[in-house]
C-alpha cells in the first residue's frame, strides 16, 4: 500500500489530512501533534484495510536545541496484513511533557512507556501503572535526558588531579 | 611406592609421643582455609571464568572448596563475579548479610572491583561501597588461574585470622562504617 493510499484512509476515517512521508529506508514517516495521535494510532489500529496491529518499538528522543519541541516521542507500528512498518512521532516541550498513553490500544505499550517515562521523564496520561522500570526508584533524575552527566560522578578514580588539572 | 598426594602442613607445636600441642588458632585456621564453602555471586563474564575455575582442568576442590554453597546460609566466601548495577546492590548486600559468621568477600574482576569500563550512572563503582572486600582480582575478566590466586590469598587470610578476630573493636568499627549491624 502506498502512502497516498494511508493518507486518504486515514483522510476519510479521522476527518483530517496527513502527510507521510517516505525516509531513506522507504519507511514511512508520520508527524503528528499531540491531540491527534491516539486518534490516528487507534483507527490505524482499527481499520479493516490497515490493521497496523503490533507495536514494534516506542522510545523517547531528547533534542535539547529544539525550542519547545525538547522532547520526541517515536512510534512504531507493523502491519501483518500489508507487511508495512509505519513511524509516528510526536514532539512535546520539555517544561510539560504530557503525552496520551496508548495502552487502551496496545497491551504491549505498558511497559514501553514506563521505560521511555524512566529515561526521559516523559508524562503518559492515563497509563495505569507509570513508575520507573529499569533503573532504582529512588534515582531523582532521567539519565537519558542530555543535560544528565552519563559519568558516575562518584568514582574517583578519575579525578582531576589524577592527571594534573 | 611414595605417595604423590599432598597433605596440609602440620602448624607449629611441640609434637612428643601420643601428642601434639599447637595453639588454637593454628588448628581452626588450618582447618577452616582447607574447606572453604563458597557461594558464587556471578553475574556475567567473570562468572564463565568461573565455571572454568571450578571444572576439572582448573579443579578449585584441589583447595579444599569442592562444595559451592547456593544458599548463604551455609557459605563461607562470597565471590562476586561481574557487574553489579546499582539496583543488584541492596540484594548483594542482603546476601552478604545472610552470610554467617566468619565470612569472607572476594571480589572477581574490574567491574566488581571498581565498576569497570561502565562508568555510568546505572552501574556500582565497586562492590566495596556496599560490603567489605577482602581480596581483589583484576582482570577483565581474569583468567582461572588469576582467580585460584585469589582463592589462595583468601586462604592465606584465613590462615593467619586469630579465632577472636571477628569480636575485635577493629572488626567491628569496619562492619559500622558499611552500617552492617
Amino acid at each position: 500500500m502506498t502512502t497516498e493510499q494511508i493518507e486518504q484512509l486515514l483522510l476519510n476515517t479521522t476527518g483530517q489530512s496527513h502527510q507521510l512521508s517516505l525516509d531513506g529506508y522507504g519507511v514511512m514517516n508520520l508527524q503528528l501533534k499531540v491531540n491527534q495521535l491516539f486518534g490516528v494510532l487507534l483507527q490505524l489500529y482499527k481499520d479493516p484495510e490497515l490493521e497496523f496491529h503490533f507495536l514494534t518499538d516506542l522510545c523517547g528522543i531528547h533534542y535539547p536545541d529544539r525550542k519547545d519541541e525538547e522532547l520526541c516521542v517515536v512510534y512504531h507500528v507493523h502491519s501483518m496484513k500489508l507487511r508495512t512498518r509505519l513511524r509516528l512521532k510526536v514532539y512535546v516541550p520539555i517544561e510539560k511533557p504530557e503525552v496520551p498513553s496508548v495502552t487502551g490500544i496496545y497491551g504491549s505499550a505498558n511497559w514501553m512507556e514506563r521505560e521511555t517515562y524512566d529515561f526521559f521523564g516523559i508524562q503518559f496520561v492515563g497509563h495505569p501503572n507509570l513508575r520507573r522500570i529499569l533503573n532504582m526508584d529512588e534515582m531523582e533524575a532521567f539519565p537519558l535526558r542530555k543535560e544528565f552527566p552519563l559519568e558516575d560522578p562518584m568514582r574517583e578514580d578519575k579525578a582531576d588531579f589524577h592527571f594534573g588539572r | 611406592m611414595q605417595s604423590t598426594i599432598q597433605v596440609a602442613e602440620t602448624p607449629e607445636g611441640i609434637a612428643g609421643q601420643g601428642f601434639f600441642a599447637t595453639t588454637l588458632d593454628a588448628v581452626v585456621g588450618l582447618a577452616r582455609k582447607n574447606s572453604i564453602w563458597p557461594l558464587p555471586f556471578a553475574t556475567s563474564c567473570c562468572g564463565i571464568e568461573f565455571m572454568s575455575t571450578m571444572s576439572s582442568h582448573y579443579d578449585l576442590a584441589r583447595f579444599g572448596s569442592e562444595r559451592l554453597s547456593f544458599t548463604p546460609r551455609q557459605a563461607d566466601l562470597l565471590m562476586v563475579m561481574g557487574t553489579i548495577a546499582k539496583k543488584m546492590a541492596p540484594v548483594l548486600r542482603q546476601v552478604y548479610e545472610q552470610m554467617a559468621e566468619p565470612k569472607w568477600v572476594i571480589a572477581v574482576g574490574a567491574c566488581a572491583s571498581s565498576g569497570g569500563i561502565f562508568d555510568t550512572y546505572s552501574v556500582l563503582q565497586g562492590i566495596d561501597r556496599v560490603i567489605p572486600v577482602d581480596v581483589y582480582v583484576p582482570g577483565c575478566p581474569p583468567r582461572p588461574e588469576q582467580i585460584i590466586e585469589g582463592v589462595m590469598r583468601i586462604q592465606d587470610l584465613i590462615g593467619k585470622e586469630s579465632v577472636r578476630r571477628r569480636n575485635s573493636d577493629e572488626y567491628k568499627q569496619l562492619m559500622e562504617s558499611y552500617f552492617i549491624k
